[in-house]
């Protein structure tokens, strides 16, 4: 006994679907890069507030006539053109001291540092928010749909379809000219015409379509298999079969889909706030920041490309981060990234 | 006057270099060529009598004339009034209610048509009956004019206007006496078309005109091209000169970048829209001999709206007055060179306009600092501390960076401000309606005509003001 019990305990223990994942995940050096470079971003905009602190300044607040310390001599922030017919106003250019004036003054002689991480902040929390919106709408009206089938099905799928039929950046522009101005007052729900809510809300309801058709496709098949008709034939709840068996198969999708949608979200922001009807002025999102250096191109250039810069390595690190994932979670998976 | 894109107490034009002043003996050696002019885009219908902005009201300078005229020329020479299609500038009689215009005889349309009284009687109906912007504000002291704006349609101007064909004079009976009568006359909007003209908005479709030029094809999507006027001869100087170019062609289309570019590579001679401001100092110094600078009279403001809180408490208006930072507001406009901080409604050089400045840490003729103590214990005293503002700016980069700036100085005074950039559009209609709940908001005035009344009664006069309009240019409700 103690032989077979030996025998036994030698067999190698089988890890779970999760720890495989994580184990395929952590060989993709790539998707570990993209990742570390991700969480670096996150944790420097996070650190916007003690940046601001540190360098004294706010960058929410306009210092037309500051005054800057570089190499002992004090710098007024925004220099007055005295040569030829003295025209124009040009905010100081990169100082390259941290904490003064890093990366220049924008046109209200605003730190463009501070605002970068703080417009950073906006932009993730917003691409991040919506994320959770288009998911939790997306899997709710997937799960309705495929599960419950006939006129439900009909009617959410007709609903995604007329949604889907508008070009995403149209029906984002058209809802953001409506509600920045007004607001969003939906009886229970009340978002401010100010508010970071409203970007986050349009940016995730757009988007919805994206999601909830490939999840409906999945829960059409999960509907149809065995352990699903066999908890249907033993009288199991609705709810719960939807709850137990067929939400944790489709939580791969979900999880593959985090990334790039947050990716997607962000450029949509960006562009939204780019046109003026996303984040409003002072608050500072990337896309606020390039719209703001659009005026200074040709002479303080780095308040445009900064921002850009920084949206273009967080969307690549998280489409890398995407990419891995989904061959982390689910290698045959055939889930790609379609039109936006 | 609203102007749309040009803006502040001076005008950047950035253009090839050119003969201004208009010595006959520089005439025949500048005549000839192409002028090439570039503008954003159009700005809408071709009407002279209905177009109200500044964009169509230059070139109307060179297509039409009225009875009288603002001299062509630079600087306050060009407030003063000359007589044009009128032999001169009548006297007037009938304790000042009553003058009578002589018509100059042998001046044509473009068309070919003789320019005649009944042209002129036609014309002044037809202010009426096109429903000019400036109908009810302008030229409802004529008599007759308050059956014409309740009718327009069927506007005669009865005992109004008359003509008599054989005197070849037309006289114009008012209600009332009115100092300003020769400068509203003066604008295009009373300019004399031919009587055949339609009785409605003439769109793209150019109505003759009786000036050195005449459009020969509009296209609002691309540009206009106008052409010299085969039937045009010089009566007066002072009123409509002959020009230099033999063809103006005006294209629409271009970005403000573009618009530079396109004069500093010699593409095109001169641009309608605000040079960006970070073009500024390139356009200044590499390119200043081709830089013009032209005095305007205009005003920039930000109205506060007296009917809402918190500006309808007095101190909360007079703190944002001492707080105001107005050198920084002239340096977003691009510098002191192109505009300069007032106190008052009148902007510099304008006739009425005294120096005065009481909102200043230094009270006195100008202004020196913001007085930002003051501005904070005047808003701690109205109790309005702390209430939510919203300012609304237009969404250009002159418009918005006040915005921003205001939105920041209110909240340094104890407000809790934000800003709402919205499109150029419609920004200065939605300010006006009342509907709307504007608060404050960023804006300018650009003068009709020479006189203190065009700032003063129009933007604060009682009858400016109309409750739910999106045309109640009294913006501040005062």
């Amino acid at each position: 006994m103690t032989v077979a019990s030996g025998t036994l305990s030698a067999t190698p223990k089988s890890r779970g679907p999760w720890a495989t994942a994580l184990r395929r995940l952590l060989r993709d050096r790539a998707a570990v890069f993209a990742l570390f470079i991700f969480v670096l971003i996150v944790v420097l905009c996070l650190l916007a507030p003690v940046y601001a602190a540190w360098a004294n300044t706010d960058p929410f607040t306009s210092t037309l006539d500051a005054v800057v310390h570089i190499n002992g001599q004090d710098v007024p922030v925004m220099e007055q053109s005295t040569e030829g017919l003295g025209l124009g106003y040009t905010p100081i250019g990169p100082t390259w001291q941290i904490g003064n004036y890093f990366l220049g003054a924008d046109n209200q002689g605003r730190d463009v540092m501070a605002r970068l991480l703080y417009g950073g902040l906006n932009s993730l929390l917003i691409a991040g928010m919506a994320t959770v919106v288009t998911l939790f709408f997306a899997t709710l009206l997937g799960l309705a749909a495929g599960f419950f089938g006939g006129i439900i099905d009909t009617l959410i799928s007709r609903f995604l379809d007329i949604l889907w039929a508008f070009p995403v950046y149209l029906l984002a522009i058209s809802l953001s000219i409506v509600l920045i101005a007004q607001g969003l007052n939906l009886g229970i729900i009340t978002i401010e015409s100010g508010s970071l809510w409203l970007p986050i809300f349009i940016i995730g309801v757009v988007y919805v379509p994206y999601v909830a058709r490939p999840i409906r496709g999945q829960v059409l098949a999960l509907r149809e298999s065995d352990f699903v008709l066999a908890a249907i034939g033993l009288g199991v709840p609705s709810y719960r079969i939807l709850l137990r068996d067929i939400l944790p198969n489709v939580s791969t999708t979900l999880i593959v889909f985090v990334p790039i949608m947050m990716a997607l979200n962000m450029i949509t922001e960006s562009a939204l706030s780019f046109l003026s009807i996303g984040v409003q002025p002072p608050d500072a999102s990337w896309g606020t920041i390039i719209q703001d250096g659009q005026n200074l191109l040709y002479t303080r250039p780095m308040v445009a490309l900064a921002p850009g810069i920084a949206i273009v390595i967080t969307v690549l690190a998280l489409n890398v981060l995407g990419d891995g994932l989904r061959d982390a979670l689910d290698p045959r998976s055939k889930i790609r990234i379609g039109r936006s | 006057m609203k102007k749309w894109m040009l803006a502040g107490a001076a005008a950047l034009t950035i253009a090839l270099p050119a003969i201004s002043p208009a010595h006959a003996e520089y005439k025949a050696e500048h005549r000839g060529g192409t002028m090439r002019l570039v503008a954003r885009s159009a700005a809408g219908t071709l009407d002279p009598q209905i177009n109200y902005t500044l964009q169509y009201w230059q070139i109307y300078q060179g297509l039409y004339d009225g009875l009288v005229a603002f001299k062509k020329a630079n600087g306050t020479d060009g407030f003063t009034k000359v007589p044009d299609l009128a032999e001169a500038i009548p006297e007037p009689t009938n304790d000042g209610k009553t003058y009578v215009f002589k018509i100059r005889k042998g001046i044509k349309f473009a068309n070919g048509q003789d320019l005649t009284v009944k042209d002129v009687v036609a014309s002044l109906q037809r202010i009426f009956k096109v429903s000019s912007p400036t109908a009810g504000g302008f030229f409802s002291v004529i008599v007759g004019a308050d059956k014409c704006l309740a009718d327009a349609k069927s506007c005669t101007l009865e005992g109004g206007v008359t003509g008599d064909e054989a005197a070849g004079t037309v006289t114009i009976n008012l209600t009332q006496p009115d100092a300003e009568f020769m400068d509203k006359l003066a604008l295009p909007h009373a300019a004399i078309l031919p009587a055949n003209a339609p009785a409605e908005d003439a769109g793209s479709n150019p109505i003759p005109g009786t000036g050195a030029y005449f459009v020969q094809s509009y296209d609002p999507n691309k540009g206009m091209t106008m052409a010299r006027n085969p039937n045009f001869k010089v009566w007066s100087e002072d009123a409509q000169p002959d020009g230099y170019p033999d063809v103006i062609q005006y294209d629409f289309g271009l970005t403000d970048e573009a618009e530079v570019n396109a004069v500093m590579n010699g593409e095109a001679d001169w641009m309608f829209d605000q040079p960006p401001t970070d073009r500024l100092g390139e356009i200044g110094t590499k390119y200043k001999d081709q830089v013009y600078l032209n005095t305007l009279t205009a005003w920039w403001y930000a109205p506060m709206n007296t009917r809402l809180a918190p500006f309808d408490n007095i101190k909360a208006r007079q703190a944002v007055n001492y707080a105001i930072d107005r050198k920084a507001l002239v340096n977003l406009f691009g510098g002191p060179v192109l505009a300069s901080p007032v106190c008052q409604v009148l902007p510099p050089g304008f006739p009425g306009h005294e120096d005065y400045c009481p909102y200043s840490k230094d009270p006195g003729t100008k202004w020196s600092a913001p007085d930002m103590d003051k501005a904070k214990q005047l808003v701690e005293e109205s109790g309005t501390k702390g209430q939510k503002v919203t300012v609304i700016a237009e969404d250009t980069a002159v418009s918005k960076s006040i915005g921003v700036y205001l939105q920041s100085m209110l909240k340094e005074i104890g407000y809790d401000a934000e800003v709402k950039p919205i499109s150029p559009n419609i920004e200065f209609t939605y300010i006006q309606n009342t509907n709307n709940k504007v608060q404050i908001s960023v804006t300018q005035w650009y003068q009709d005509y020479p006189a203190a009344s065009d700032f003063l009664y129009i933007l604060f006069g009682c009858e400016s003001f109309k409750e739910g309009s999106d045309s109640s240019i009294n913006i501040s409700g005062f």
